[in-house]
């Protein structure tokens, strides 16, 4: 049987970053970005991340706020993504955010607000060019290209600074063609976005192993002719350095890249999940080895750049902030029942005008009689 | 001045639109080189070059959605789709997405897009090119859904929808492309969303309907004259919002209204209309609300989409029942 002859036409490597393991050691020099100051700034975003998650899902419980999505165990990825970005680029968030957000400014008040089922908290006072939270799954990638597009276009065309566009989405995203189209228009036009996955292993209940056969999310950048990268997710050096080194070539105009940042979710999937329905203990508890709080802690303590007495004061402060953004929360007046026909559109059609009376009406009947 | 057809309305317009506003960019797919597959585009990347005109990588939702971060960022995207019957896969972006960025961050960011794409049937194409389904897009708070049937209306209301702070889905009527020519000056001047057009006064019968099927109603308006019956004929033309007093106003003359369109009847715009004449004037109706639209069946293949598309005769038929309404003579 005559066996046909096969060239090579293109071959690939992907590559993995990390600087700490999991326990807390270098695992090479680490980068001149990574000073002690940046380090305790980090490890204390990343804590009070972790703070307002528990918090969060603290005040779910009790009903003072709606269905919440943790970032419990993801907090390098969040924090690391934020803190690689300039204040001007743009930020496309998906909806397990609280580090990134965090990071662009985004005020704890607001955070609680969006949960809290009021749309003013998109509104946010500070990133006011960042996108809103983005609950159907992927599509904020290809919001991510258009931005992106905008801003090279700006650059171009009406002599803008070069600024980025940085988005985010889960391993679940990566299944759907949103993924795909934004990867690939990104590398066609060589637009300046930087992808991040934020590989938590779980698309609610369905596992990473469910959604590819591939070895790596990261290797998906080689189909759109696009660097790709893998992370440890749970090293905040390796996030923080590769999104840096991503957004830097992409400002240059050496075009888009993917990062596939490996962590675990170590939470629910929101809080009206119960992953104890399908995520084996034994790998939570594996996992929880691996969470990167802990990590840093041991470093920047090994380096004597913290101590118990910091800690402390940090978790004093940081309960002092929580509990001061949930009373700006919790006083909110609430908007208006009209509310919902205010930025319907630029201005209000004539068409609506009847429906917004009715409601109208409506708010005042519920006022009178609510006293 | 030359006069021009509806197609060439439309690129004169997007002409205007890319040498006035520097914000202004056209993409889609074949639209470059090309020109579109009906040539709307026809030289608009040769003038205004490859920066500001674009073919995309072929992704209809990948169309819809760019859009959507192109517009939150100030640009003016207007984005083609090549058939109506290709927008689905973007329906994502439009619906959730472009339809309410502006509520769901309180004004920080809105979606000035216009969503162009030819709509409608008669033009003898394969399956998936023929289709009218604005009514999918007109349920939806936050779009505006503007159809143009006529090129003054072609330029003047595609202007008014590059201008407008918020998502326009802007529907080509593609049988009328080229069925008419008028003179339409490249003023620059927009014409009024939100607002009717009356086509033909009239003080029998209001019809009224939108995109291609006004030619068989206003053609089906003078065969009606000639037995004299004078029809009001009325182009909503924003089709969402619509501005049902223009059509109440008419009422008020004639009680009687047809409404003429090529998509399915059932949960039509037909039956929106229908039942806003019923809140609103149901004292001044001297018969039931008629409806001469396609059936309820899907868009059949070329051979048999004539007997699909509402015409003079079915119009015509649909008067006569109203104004002979109650059938047999006065209660």
């Amino acid at each position: 049987m005559h066996k046909p002859r096969l060239h090579p036409v293109a071959s690939f490597d992907i590559h993995f970053l990390q600087y700490l393991d999991e326990q807390g050691q270098a695992t090479q020099a680490l980068p001149d970005s990574a000073t002690p100051d940046l380090l305790q700034a980090l490890y204390r975003q990343m804590n009070l991340a972790r703070l307002v998650d528990k918090r969060a899902v603290q005040l779910q419980r009790t009903g003072r706020l709606g269905t919440y999505p943790s970032s419990l165990g993801q907090e390098a990825v969040g924090v690391g993504v934020g803190s690689a970005m300039q204040a001007d680029d743009v930020y496309c968030p998906y909806y397990r955010e609280t580090g990134t957000l965090l990071e662009r400014g985004v005020e704890i008040e607001e955070i609680l607000a969006i949960w809290g089922g009021d749309e003013r908290g998109q509104d946010y006072q500070h990133a006011a060019e960042d996108l809103p939270l983005c609950v159907p799954i992927a599509t904020q990638l290809l919001h991510a290209a258009g931005v992106a597009f905008a801003l090279q276009y700006k650059h171009r065309q009406l002599d803008e600074p070069t600024r980025v566009a940085v988005t985010c989405a889960g391993d679940g995203a990566t299944s759907k063609g949103d993924f795909y189209e934004a990867l690939n228009l990104a590398g066609v036009w060589k637009l300046p976005v930087v992808f991040i996955i934020n590989n938590n292993q779980w698309a609610i209940s369905v596992a990473r192993s469910a959604q590819t056969a591939s070895a790596t999310i990261a290797q998906k950048a080689i189909a759109a002719g696009i660097q790709g990268l893998q992370v440890d997710g749970n090293d905040i050096i390796a996030v923080r350095t590769a999104v840096s080194d991503a957004i830097q070539r992409a400002r240059g105009g050496e075009g888009p890249a993917l990062i596939e940042a490996v962590t675990y979710r170590l939470c629910d999937h929101t809080t009206a999940d119960d992953a104890s329905r399908y995520c084996p203990p034994e790998a939570l508890e594996q996992a929880w080895a691996r969470e990167p709080l802990l990590r840093l802690g041991v470093y920047l303590r090994e380096q004597g750049l913290w101590d118990d007495g910091a800690e402390s004061d940090m978790q004093r402060e940081q309960a002092e902030i929580m509990e001061g953004a949930l009373r700006a929360y919790e006083s909110r007046p609430p908007a208006a029942v009209t509310a919902m026909f205010d930025h319907l559109y630029a201005s209000l059609p004539e068409a609506l005008r009847e429906q917004y009376q009715e409601v109208r009406e409506l708010g005042r009947r519920v006022e009178r009689e609510s006293g | 001045m030359a006069e021009i057809t509806l197609l060439e309305a439309v690129n004169q317009a997007l002409a205007h639109e890319l040498e006035a506003d520097a914000r202004v960019v056209l993409f889609g797919q074949d639209i470059g080189a090309n020109g579109g597959v009906f040539r709307a585009t026809d030289g608009l990347q040769q003038r205004f070059g490859t920066e500001r005109v674009m073919d995309t990588p072929l992704a209809e939702n990948m169309i819809a959605g760019i859009a959507v971060g192109m517009a939150v960022q100030g640009l003016r995207p207007v984005a083609e789709f090549q058939f109506m019957g290709f927008i689905y896969p973007g329906l994502d972006h439009i619906l959730s997405h472009a339809a309410r960025y502006r509520n769901r961050t309180r004004g920080r960011l809105s979606c000035p897009i216009v969503y162009r794409a030819p709509y409608g049937g008669g033009i003898h194409a394969p399956e998936h090119h023929s289709e009218s389904t604005e009514a999918i897009f007109a349920h939806i708070p936050g779009l505006r859904v503007v159809v143009p049937s006529s090129p003054a209306r072609a330029y003047g209301l595609l202007l008014a929808a590059i201008r407008d702070p918020d998502p326009v889905v802007f529907l080509e009527p593609k049988r009328i492309y080229r069925a008419v020519r008028q003179e339409v000056p490249d003023s620059g001047e927009a014409l009024p969303l939100d607002r009717c057009f009356r086509l033909r006064e009239g003080d029998d019968i209001t019809l009224v309907a939108w995109g291609a099927a006004l030619k068989e109603t206003l053609q089906a308006a003078d065969i009606l004259a000639e037995s004299g019956i004078e029809a009001e004929v009325i182009d909503p033309a924003t089709l969402k919002p619509l501005d049902i007093h223009t059509i109440i106003d008419s009422l008020e003359k004639t009680g009687r209204c047809v409404v003429v369109h090529e998509a399915a009847r059932f949960a039509g715009l037909g039956a929106e209309i229908a039942t806003q004449i019923n809140e609103y004037a149901f004292d001044l109706l001297k018969a039931p609300v008629q409806r001469v639209t396609g059936y309820d069946t899907v868009m059949p293949y070329y051979r048999l989409e004539d007997s699909y598309l509402p015409d003079c005769e079915r119009i015509t038929a649909a008067v006569r029942n109203t104004l002979d309404y109650p059938p047999g003579g006065a209660r």
